[in-house]
């Protein structure tokens, strides 16, 4: 048994579901109690859909158990049947009725419909909902794919493009873009699957030249049974980032034999990350995790494309785990393989990172523990699923991905400002906007404030007072004591390095056994750390 | 399988149910673990089912998974089911775990779900070891949320079933308010029962494990809540009474409860008017304004909570609107005897759900609002039917005259919106 409070996947038979969701013409009949349709909701509300997922629900109750429920099945496939008419329908059980001892394969078959049914085997006690999405497509290629009938006479190189699924992280806009750079190409796209396929059009996936898989967790099964037995290669770049974007269309420019136009993958991220406002992002220490494939891609672009240092990288996709281990050694660091969001959360607090790229789970932990964060991978909320256009592949992708990880940090950096500034005359957190100007200096609600009551900045005497106070203060505990000059000479210095040389300076003196800071210990200790 | 029964005169005391079995797109019990761990302070609610279960209840918990939640999933794997022993064993070790992690816990529910029930697994059995091994920090009791057993807010029913056999035993005469209400509400009825001069008046569940109420051959309760079968019956094995009364909601259900409570503590009539008579009239006038945009509208009630049948009333009664038909998971006869009176003559009632053949039903009606779950809500709306959908009446106050007003409102929302968004 394992303690969970949060599960980065659900069962496989939402993996199932997925498919079945995202494509037309496809049924899935699930042997499930009551209750189980709550994953429908999955799909109406976070992917917004307007229909209804084509799954048809057993649902038996306890006092089925005795006998009827494999009856329930065999009803619950004949009426999905005649009520929706579909191409071809997929049978499986959840994990209350792999329990049980029916056998959806062999119900359907007594049944004989007149359409394929695809039996599926997900074993919920085991595997996991992505392994359930990718099992799935296999099995309907597997079942449905036909050989071409006839060579093709050639025209322009044809390609599929596989692994979009309902309720994948952008899986909408990704088609979309990728779509561009095929047409961009000159290369056609054959069918797309399983997203808005038809069973008939996963039996023509194989008139195809080549594949392109664009979620591996999906779809790296189903194209490797079709390069085995249909000769299809397949795509194994991943085009999220502007590098993986270029190597993904020199590599299906080859597999097409067409060229590649010069100037086809020129984001504006990569001007944005050379721009330099973008300095200041050097070296932000980030921490990545995710399904496998988008933390792999996202920690490329952070290190070489941002140029972020990724000081953690993970997955919950044990599938993946050789790959992501592979990366991560890349990157001089030791993997987090891990499906328990406790463990993650761990890590996240040792690192303080200063940006999180993760899923839901890594927004919902970085909030906690007060650090920027963007999102990179599902599992995702809704708001991750917007109206607007918002690849993660791509040329466009490259920009959102840039938009999307900095907008954080921005506001990270303003924060930092803020906090800073708290305390300033004219920059505390009661002070109204500056663009309304001196006489909108009282909001509407408080009282008027006299001109003379606004807060000025003190005088040099008054800091020297207050710096001799502290001088008095620090006497006591051991530690150097600044004189008021240095003190003073310490305040012209710009606010958001004055900490660090008041920390610095103090330990130059501590170091020295000094009990006193002077103005020429502030400027020996500047010189000291210089070096 | 239909059954029609015989019409008889008034109301919907004798009216026909049309019992359907099939598909149900509904919920199961387990999700009743998001309101009652907000309700109970020291109570961790331990499910004990698949990677199913806690997908499911972090789905109904959304963002609230991660406050600290007091419930998680003992995930079942294939060791697990390789023999009991060792499951058992394994229970002992993740609650052991647990309890660790979070001392604060002074109750622990194992909660029971759809695969711990197949493969028998005695988490009643289980409970009582665990409670001698915690003892005396930890209670450990048992209730099934299963999908097989139990629909959406049963199992609050089941949750608080299994409570009352712990309650210590108290002869004295007291009203029991049975039911989760949100603490705002119980509030506001207490205030109420103390103007009344009705008590000593307790709840239950209480807020925390340590203060829950006793029980006894003096306790008479009322039931804040449709869905309280089997709560009641165990509060009637244990000498107590139940008071005949509909549902709070609304101002002629919350008047009609007050006074059930009232009448059986020997209240004079004319103190409970003049006590109820400021609130009431109140909301009342603030339910004139909605009753200006319901009225004459046609309401259609899929499956989900219970709620349905005093809902129905509520906006048939005092909003005017016109019910086409009234479905509910479960219909119990003597539990909404009151309400069944007060519905309109002729209304469609439904038990039990055959989904297809509904919403059959449904679009060839064509309503003016249609009351479903999250699963049909976004699709009927792109069907172009006006929707409102049905958790929310569970997790939103609404019970009371203060919120009488509140549960218009959510019946308004939609219909307005999709109005103010058609005239452009």
């Amino acid at each position: 048994m394992q303690l969970t409070l949060w599960t980065y996947e659900g069962p496989p038979h939402v993996g199932a579901m997925r498919i079945a969701t995202a494509m037309r013409g496809l049924h899935y009949v699930l042997h499930a109690p009551q209750g189980d349709t709550y994953a429908d909701l999955l799909f109406t509300m976070i992917e917004r859909r307007g229909q209804r997922p084509p799954v048809s629900y057993t649902t038996f109750q306890a006092r089925d158990l005795g006998g009827d429920t494999a009856q329930r099945f065999q009803d619950t496939l004949r009426d999905a049947h005649e009520r929706f008419r579909p191409q071809a329908i997929l049978v499986g059980a959840s994990c209350t009725a792999e329990l049980l001892q029916d056998d959806p394969g062999g119900l359907a078959r007594a049944l004989d419909l007149p359409v394929p049914v695809i039996p599926l085997e997900l074993p919920s006690y085991q595997r996991k909902e992505n392994w359930g999405a990718s099992e799935t497509f296999y099995q309907l290629v597997r079942t449905l794919a036909r050989a071409p009938a006839a060579p093709r006479t050639h025209g322009r190189p044809l390609c599929n493009l596989l692994g979009a699924t309902a309720l994948g992280f952008r899986h909408r806009d990704d088609l979309r873009e990728v779509r561009g750079l095929l047409q961009a190409l000159g290369i056609g796209v054959h069918v797309v699957a399983p997203w808005e396929a038809t069973p008939d059009d996963i039996a023509r996936l194989p008139e195809a030249d080549f594949n392109v898989v664009l979620y591996p967790e999906v779809a790296q099964q189903a194209a490797a049974w079709l390069q085995r037995r249909f000769g299809q290669p397949f795509t194994h770049t991943v085009p999220i980032g502007t590098a993986a974007t270029r190597r993904f269309v020199d590599e299906v420019a080859a597999l097409a034999g067409v060229p590649v136009p010069p100037g086809l993958v020129s984001p504006r991220a990569t001007w944005y990350a050379q721009s330099v406002d973008s300095t200041y992002l050097s070296g932000k220490r980030v921490f990545v995790f995710g399904d496998a494939t988008h933390a792999i891609a996202a920690a490329r672009v952070a290190a070489h494309e941002i140029g972020l240092t990724v000081v953690g990288l993970g997955t919950y996709s044990r599938e993946f785990a050789r790959e992501v281990r592979a990366e991560a050694t890349a990157l001089g660091l030791e993997a987090l393989i891990t499906d328990d969001y406790l463990a993650v959360e761990e890590q996240i607090a040792a690192l303080q990172p200063d940006l999180v790229l993760g899923t839901q789970m890594e927004r919902h932990i970085a909030k906690r523990l007060g650090l920027p964060c963007a999102v990179i991978s599902a599992p995702v909320h809704v708001q991750d699923f917007p109206a607007r256009h918002a690849p993660q592949m791509g040329v466009e992708g490259a920009n959102v991905l840039f938009d999307t990880w900095v907008q954080p940090l921005m506001m990270g950096l303003e924060e930092h400002l803020l906090g800073m500034f708290r305390g300033d005359f004219e920059f505390h957190e009661d002070a109204p906007a500056s663009h309304l100007g001196r006489s909108h200096a009282a909001l509407p609600d408080r009282a008027p404030l006299p001109v003379d009551d606004i807060p000025i900045p003190a005088p040099p005497s008054a800091v020297a007072a207050a710096a001799g106070a502290a001088l008095d203060r620090a006497a006591g505990d051991g530690s150097p004591a600044w004189t008021p000059d240095a003190e003073l000479e310490l305040r012209k210095i710009p606010f958001f390095v004055r900490a660090k040389a008041r920390r610095n300076t103090e330990r130059y003196a501590s170091e020295r056994a000094l009990t006193q800071i002077t103005v020429e210990t502030l400027y020996d200790a500047k010189a000291h750390f210089a070096r | 399988m239909i059954t029609i029964r015989p019409v008889g005169a008034g109301g919907c005391t004798e009216a026909p149910v049309l019992r359907e079995r099939g598909q149900r797109e509904v919920f199961c019990g387990l999700t009743g673990i998001v309101w009652l761990h907000r309700k109970i302070q020291d109570a961790f609610f331990l499910v004990v089912g698949s990677r199913t279960c806690a997908h499911l209840v972090q789905s109904a918990a959304g963002v609230m998974i991660f406050a600290e939640p007091r419930f998680a999933t003992a995930i079942i794997d294939e060791r697990d089911l390789a023999g009991l022993a060792d499951a058992n064993a394994e229970l002992d070790r993740v609650v052991a775990r647990l309890l660790e992690r979070r001392p604060e816990i002074r109750l622990l529910f194992l909660v029971g779900s759809c695969p711990s029930e197949v493969i028998k697994l005695d988490l009643g059995r289980a409970a009582q070891r665990l409670s001698q091994q915690h003892a005396p920090e930890v209670r450990v009791l048992s209730y099934s949320g299963s999908g097989i057993e139990t629909t959406f807010t049963q199992g609050e029913d089941a949750c608080l079933a299994a409570l009352v056999p712990g309650l210590a035993a108290d002869d004295r005469p007291g009203l029991l308010v049975v039911g989760a209400l949100a603490d705002i509400v119980e509030d506001q009825f207490r205030r109420l029962f103390d103007a009344l001069g009705v008590g000593p008046v307790r709840f239950l569940p209480g807020r925390r494990a340590t203060a829950m109420p006793g029980v006894g051959r003096g306790t008479r309760y009322l039931l804040a809540q449709p869905f309280l079968a089997d709560t009641a019956r165990a509060l009637e094995e244990r000498g107590a009474q139940r008071l005949p009364a509909p549902f709070p909601l609304g101002v002629e259900g919350t008047t009609a409860w007050l006074q059930a409570a009232a009448a059986a503590c020997g209240v004079p009539r004319a103190h409970v008017d003049a006590v109820l008579e400021a609130p009431s009239r109140r909301a009342r006038d603030a339910l004139a304004a909605h009753r200006s945009h319901l009225a004459g509208r046609r309401v259609f009630f899929f499956p989900d909570s219970q709620l349905e049948v005093p809902i129905a009333r509520f906006l048939a009664r005092e909003l005017g609107m016109s019910l086409i038909e009234v479905a509910t998971p479960y219909l119990h006869r003597s539990h909404l005897a009151e309400e069944l009176a007060w519905l309109p003559e002729g209304t469609r009632l439904a038990e039990g759900q055959d989904l297809e053949r509904q919403l059959e039903r449904c679009r060839s009606e064509s309503p003016d609002l249609v009351v479903c779950g999250l699963g049909l809500a976004n699709p009927l709306e792109a069907e172009g039917m006006t929707t409102k959908w049905s958790i929310e009446l569970v997790f939103t106050p609404i019970q009371g005259y203060e919120q009488a007003a509140d549960l218009a409102a959510l019946f308004t929302r939609p219909i307005l919106r999709r109005h103010a968004l058609a005239e452009h």
